[in-house]
């Protein structure tokens, strides 16, 4: 059998979506994990980068930061906590938070720092103060950058969010460890392709976010580029 | 921390990096073969692009855990399973880069070539690749990293590597062994990163040394 048959055939299978445990409630852990850690960390990593940005200072660290952090193994951070925390919700609240902080941090840095030094002349000219130029021209026009870095990073905690079942908490991850320790493949396939279509999901989501609020403006000069 | 553990342990901890460095080190060149077709493809015919670029941002977005468990059926429980994976996940990086490092090539110095008398396959090779060294090494850096630290998730499919000590140190409530794990994999991922950073300087001699 391939491993779609083994995933079609346990997602669709009606208890799975009933009782404690289910798929919709695993399924809601998971974001809830995921989407509690992205938001702690846009709110350090915006206003840092953005701060960065906009003065220069602290560039070349937040340069190397990114660098340095796709080569922390993020399991290797999760079991660390887990042994040294116990059962604390803060195992995994901070391996999610460290992981998505670089890419938010980095793309508010770049999005700010690379406004057209002309386009900060005019609104300097044009009587802004340094906190209108901030929140009127240069995080507008980063704009699109910022959301690269919120998708980059909700990918990647959301992909995290799979092994923060591993040490005894919920979310998809539940079916695939609960299902490998039982020698069954079937909710492992199944879980996999819940996680496939939750990722697919995200970046559905932040395409139409992008629409929303990058301003019109910006859109149509990029469509003409 | 333990310190004996590290004396006692040391043909296993030998072994164990060694699998670790194969896996990611494998798994980012493979990407990077694969990459340069599909990357001169895309540069040259511009409608592959869009399409491609589109099919490679989704399968990144699949989180590894569940890409190893799709080749389980064919694959098994293999490294060739996780090498398969990360190789995919090294061609969604290198790939853009690939393209953004050849159509970054100027017009003028294409034209120059062909000038002097070059075919376009000698033109790309001779000319335009080794201008889009820089770029797809940045592609290949990221990459190499990204395996070498993703090869741990294998562990928890049964594919050894430095990641058993995270699995192990877990179960047996034993951080000694999961700080040998990250300490390992990051000084690794450190090491390979700087071996890029000379092959880089080595291609490309027109360039500052920063």
């Amino acid at each position: 059998m391939s491993y779609f048959s083994y995933a079609w055939g346990w997602v669709t299978q009606r208890v799975n979506w009933h009782g404690s445990g289910d798929i919709p409630q695993q399924v809601l852990a998971h974001l809830g994990y995921a989407g509690v850690s992205l938001l702690i960390a846009a709110v350090i990593a915006i206003p840092a980068g953005v701060a960065v940005g906009h003065t220069g200072r602290g560039a070349v660290f937040v340069v190397n930061l990114a660098n340095a952090w796709r080569a922390i193994p993020t399991l290797g951070l999760l079991v660390l906590l887990a042994v040294e925390l116990t059962f604390s919700p803060l195992s995994w609240l901070v391996p999610l938070v460290v992981l998505a902080i670089p890419p938010i941090l980095v793309n508010a840095y770049e999005g700010v720092a690379g406004v057209d030094p002309g386009v900060r002349d005019a609104a300097n000219g044009a009587g802004m103060t340094a906190w209108q130029q901030v929140t009127r021209v240069e995080v507008p026009i980063a704009l699109p950058l910022i959301l690269v870095g919120l998708r980059t990073a909700a990918i990647f905690v959301v992909a995290t969010a799979t092994i923060v079942a591993y040490i005894g908490f919920g979310g998809v991850g539940r079916f695939i460890f609960d299902g490998l320790a039982q020698y069954n493949f079937s909710p492992v396939a199944g879980g996999a392709l819940v996680l496939m279509v939750l990722a697919v999901l995200v970046l559905v989501f932040f395409a139409v976010l992008a629409r929303l609020v990058v301003p019109a403006g910006l859109r149509k000069q990029r469509r003409s580029e | 921390m333990n310190w004996s553990f590290i004396p006692s342990h040391i043909s296993d901890i030998w072994q164990y990096t060694r699998d670790t460095a194969q896996l990611g080190v494998l798994s980012a060149l493979f990407g990077l073969v694969i990459s340069l077709p599909l990357g001169i493809a895309a540069a040259r015919w511009r409608w592959f692009y869009p399409p491609a670029l589109t099919v490679v941002n989704v399968l990144y977005a699949i989180p590894a855990i569940a890409l190893f468990i799709v080749l389980i059926p064919s694959l098994g429980l293999t490294d060739t399973n996780v090498t398969v994976a990360l190789t995919l996940y090294s061609l969604c990086v290198i790939f853009p880069n690939v393209v953004a490092g050849l159509h970054a090539v100027p017009d003028s110095v294409r034209q120059s070539a062909t000038a002097m008398g070059y075919g376009a396959l000698r033109r790309l090779v001779q000319v335009e690749l080794p201008l889009a060294v820089p770029v797809i090494i940045a592609g290949l850096r990221v990459a190499m990293v990204s395996s070498i630290s993703l090869s741990s998730i294998g562990q928890l499919i049964g594919v050894y590597s430095l990641g058993y000590y995270f699995i192990d140190g877990y179960q047996r409530a034993f951080p000694t062994e999961i700080y040998i794990g990250l300490v390992l994999i990051i000084a690794l991922a450190v090491i390979c990163d700087l071996v890029l950073v000379g092959v880089r300087r080595v291609l490309t001699p027109w360039m500052a040394r920063s």
